[in-house]
């Protein structure tokens, strides 16, 4: 069912435009060998109706949990009006704005979306967008070495997201880059035990994976003393009550990048998210993806267009900051709209409101006999358990109730034992926390009373 | 008016508020935020009426044609998104044990055995996020590849002059130089160029087909033949998959390795500049190599593969599956096409852009390659027009906004002076192409009467033609409140 509109009168009266007797004709440059037999694995086409039975069928078999997972990707309450305007045609069917006065919409919209991105990063200045808070550190990782211009050693704290570290690796490794491991102290679970020599830039992760809020001040003041850089890689909502990475230390971070999917991207299974990145004034021409700056037309109105591109691939090409076209414009569409929604207060409440829940979790699941905190630290809305048992049976156990009870840490981190990382965010009730609470203790009950037998999992 | 000036201090969107809870008193002081952030204070209908009619300051599919070459600006179905947004796969966590997820991943699972049908390749992954990112994937497998073998002198990555900035720019990302092959008169590569270019440090060539230049490489066969003879692998930019979807798979033609755009070829939205999806395909000797995670199904039972899986993986691109909802999207709209709609998207495709480069050419236009037949888009050159009147292709790009069209590409490819890249997509009817072609007519004629008029353009849209250089020269990327 193609969404093709011609009637049989237009397409003859094409082809006898054209000067050809059949579609067939048009392709007539094509080698004859080259020619496909046809699709063997795309089944028939469905009407709409049949489609949505199929889609709401597979939906159905995914079913609804209770989260208590976060690990890079927060269940926020998601205000109504967002995914309406985002979803009106003007946003969802344009495209990059390369025509500025057909575009005003989404160029005004990115220049409101850098304006807050900057001041909740305390940066001065922000791009509109990366593919998503891993690939965007790796981004920011590339932009220090070539800021830096004397090292290609980044140092990257195991505090980062595992698979952050993976993403990083994988698309920066191709550069004679030296990404060196930092460890963290097993007690406070942050980062120790700085190595020597020269580097490009120091990650500092805040809050870290773990969920522990670093001390970005001390870490930002030493990495500036060696003659390195700072990324700072941080959560949205947690800026609105944490000190942004513009202000650590004497002289703040340089870059600011992170995951922006908490500010509007509903989980669904993992994307679409957006990367933010921010940077102080001076690397500003060193920043890879789209920048938006405000002009004036020739009657001297404000307006919005695309500015220095020259640092882009469809003009550099081999020179270029990135390879990055396409972003994740809708995403931003989404996220400036939250904000918006949402102000200041707003978005102080949700992070308030999820670290107080966190609080509440960990008291209540740490009174669980066989269940522990890691680590002595403060956290924003997430925190590392330990468990007397294997964590994977724990979480399978959890799911046939219906929860999904957090991230097992066990092969990121297997000198950490047993360990589980879990958020409860805003959108969790008392009820929910009690809920969980309850069926873990049930679970860890059991275990402990007799060894159970192995939990076979599905797959 | 910006969002921050509707701003008034103590406003609030009170249904948005959770309720207020204690100040979080365990973090130490030094850690916390002393200034609000820059957000503006708002009711909910300010927001809502700000952001509608900010939408209504766009261009886009759901309101004009928009010919944009080389992006595929076709109709997004509705019921795509509708059905990528039900509750359950919207409420899903990235980090949910598969078990949870089985209707999703099943999806997921169909749309890369799709996907590996329809390019003819032997196996795909779905992660990279964009184009540009699928690109660097093919790279990167290409590079892992030649290192695999221990063949680690190859250090070029062969891009013809017509290509896309993004193969030049992800050769580099992955520690390639990149040599430029030109293009002959015809718009097909020049092969002696390419016999001359090849040898012990070629890793690769990137391909588009049909080219920028929207014509099909006829010679493709021996390109194909010189770069394996070399010892190099044959990437295809999926670009323009558009043109033979159904009808010819970059499998065929001698690829090792491609990505395809589905916000293009399968009409995902463009999101005013994204989110994208650009998964890879790889024919068997790179299998191994493909970015993580993949979807694997055992008796209808379907979970991601991992490192573990994959020790010789390139990694990963991004911290999940990539652009999950984007992804889905695409497997709807392949869904409601089926094999037959699939097969008439490159002929209609095909036949509005050969249609419209006949109108064109009969209203006084001139064809960049005009004695070839056009794939799904073609090339306006504009250089006589600017020679008689001073018209650039930038005038009459910006006087088609007032005609009520989107611009085609313009400027680009960079070989064709004064161009118009124009790409009518199958979904487009053909009373939309003739009033296209009435509007082209119109601004010939104003090019030759009232040359001005042309180069004021646009008068209708909510700003004028705007000072790029300003915005370059006086930087203003962020508001600041007055003094």
């Amino acid at each position: 069912m193609p969404f093709i509109p011609h009637t049989e009168t237009d397409v003859s009266a094409m082809l006898s435009s054209i000067g050809v007797a059949s579609i067939d004709d048009l392709f007539d440059e094509i080698p004859q060998a080259l020619r496909s037999g046809g699709l063997t694995q795309v089944p028939e086409g469905l009407p709409e109706m049949e489609v949505a039975r199929l889609m709401q069928e597979r939906a159905e078999r995914d079913g609804r949990y209770l989260n208590f997972i976060g690990a890079g990707a927060y269940e926020h309450h998601i205000p109504a009006a967002v995914w309406q305007i985002v979803t009106r045609g003007e946003f969802y069917s344009a495209y990059t704005p390369y025509q500025a006065e057909a575009s005003q919409g989404t160029l005004q919209l990115l220049y409101e979306f850098q304006t807050m991105m900057a001041s909740l990063t305390g940066m001065d200045v922000s791009n509109a967008s990366l593919y998503d808070g891993a690939s965007g550190l790796a981004e920011a990782v590339l932009m220090a070495v070539r800021a830096h211009r004397d090292s290609r050693r980044i140092l990257m704290p195991k505090t980062v997201h595992p698979y952050y570290r993976r993403v990083v690796h994988a698309l920066v490794s191709a550069q004679n880059i030296e990404l060196v491991e930092v460890d963290f102290d097993p007690k406070t679970g942050t980062t120790h035990a700085l190595p020597d020599g020269n580097f490009a830039a120091l990650v500092v992760p805040q809050p870290n994976f773990f969920g522990c809020l670093e001390d970005a001040d001390t870490l930002t003041d030493w990495a500036h003393d060696k003659g390195g850089l700072v990324i700072g890689l941080v959560n949205p909502t947690a800026l609105a009550l944490l000190k942004p990475p513009g202000l650590w230390g004497t002289h703040g971070a340089d870059i600011a990048v992170g995951e922006g999917q908490p500010l509007g991207a509903p989980l669904a299974s993992g994307g679409p998210y957006f990367g933010f990145m921010c940077c102080k004034q001076d690397f500003v021409r060193q920043m890879p993806g789209r920048i938006i700056g405000r002009t004036v037309d020739l009657e001297g109105k404000p307006g919005f267009t695309l500015t220095l591109q020259a640092r882009e691939q469809h003009i550099r090409r081999a020179k270029a900051t990135s390879n990055i076209c396409t972003n994740q414009g809708l995403l931003v569409t989404a996220a400036t709209i939250y904000m918006s929604l949402l102000g200041p207060e707003g978005l102080k409440r949700v992070a308030l409101a999820s670290h107080a829940n966190t609080q509440q979790l960990i008291a209540k699941l740490t009174q669980i006999p066989g269940v522990s905190l890691a680590f002595e630290c403060p956290v924003f809305h997430e925190a590392v358990l330990l468990l007397n048992t294997s964590v994977a049976g724990v979480l399978h156990a959890l799911e046939v109730q219906g929860i999904t009870g957090g991230f097992d840490l066990t092969s990121s981190y297997p000198g950490l034992g047993n360990a589980l990382l879990v958020c409860a965010t805003e959108t969790k009730t008392e009820a929910d926390l009690q809920k969980f609470a309850e069926h873990l203790a049930r679970i860890m009950g059991r275990q402990q009373e007799a060894p159970p037998c192995p939990i076979k999992p599905k797959i | 008016m910006l969002i921050f000036e509707l701003s008034q201090a103590g406003r609030k969107s009170h249904s948005q508020m959770p309720a207020a809870a204690a100040t979080a008193a365990d973090i130490p002081t030094a850690l916390l935020r002393q200034d609000a952030p820059l957000l503006p204070e708002c009711g909910e209908m300010d927001v809502v009426r700000h952001y509608t009619r900010l939408s209504q300051k766009n261009f886009s599919i759901d309101t004009q044609f928009y010919p944009l070459g080389s992006c595929t600006m076709k109709y997004n179905p509705r019921a795509c998104n509708t059905l990528a947004m039900l509750p359950q796969f919207l409420a899903r966590h990235p980090h949910a044990a598969s078990p949870t997820g089985q209707g999703f991943l099943a999806c997921m699972y169909e749309l890369q055995e799709m996907l590996k049908d329809i390019t003819g390749m032997a196996a795909v992954s779905l992660t990279p996020m964009a184009g540009a990112q699928g690109e660097f994937a093919g790279v990167a497998m290409i590079r892992a590849y030649h290192l695999a073998r221990g063949d680690a002198a190859r250090s070029e990555i062969l891009v013809p002059d017509a290509a896309h900035g993004t193969n030049p720019a992800t050769a580099v990302m992955c520690g390639y130089t990149a040599k430029e092959i030109p293009t002959n008169r015809d718009g097909d590569v020049d092969l002696d160029a390419l016999r001359r270019a090849v040898g012990p440090k070629t890793a690769g060539l990137m391909l588009t087909n049909p080219s920028t230049l929207g014509v099909f490489e006829r010679n493709i066969a021996e390109i194909a033949r010189i770069v394996h003879e070399a010892g190099g692998l044959l990437y295809y930019d999926g670009a323009n998959l558009n043109a033979i979807l159904g009808r010819v798979k970059p499998g065929d033609m001698g690829f090792d390795v491609i990505h395809m755009n589905l916000h293009k070829t399968f009409s995902t939205p463009h999101g005013g500049g994204g989110p994208g999806a650009g998964p890879v395909g790889v024919s068997e000797r790179l299998i191994p190599f493909l970015p993580i995670p993949l979807v694997h199904e055992e008796r209808g039972v379907y979970r991601l593969l991992s490192e573990r899986d994959r020790p010789q993986s390139i990694g990963r691109l991004s911290a999940n599956i990539g652009n999950a909802g984007v992804l889905l999207r695409a497997y709807i709209y392949a869904r409601l096409l089926g094999r037959e709609g699939m097969h008439r998207v490159a002929e209609y495709a095909t036949l509005n852009a050969n249609y419209l480069m006949a109108e064109l050419k009969k209203a006084g236009f001139d064809i960049a390659f005009a004695n070839r037949r056009a794939s799904h888009e073609f090339i306006v050159t504009l250089k006589r027009l600017k020679e008689q009147t001073g018209i650039s292709a930038m005038d009459v790009a910006k006087r088609l906004l007032d005609k009520g069209f989107h611009a085609p590409t313009t400027y680009f490819p960079l070989l064709v002076p004064e161009c118009l890249l124009i790409e009518p997509t199958e979904t487009e009817s053909k009373q939309t192409l003739d009033a296209f072609v009435t509007a082209m007519k119109e601004i010939l004629h104003e090019a030759h009467t009232h040359p001005d008029l042309v180069k004021g353009a646009p008068y209708t849209t909510p700003v004028r033609r705007l000072d790029d250089v300003k915005a370059a020269r006086e930087l203003d990327l962020t508001w600041k409140p007055a003094a």
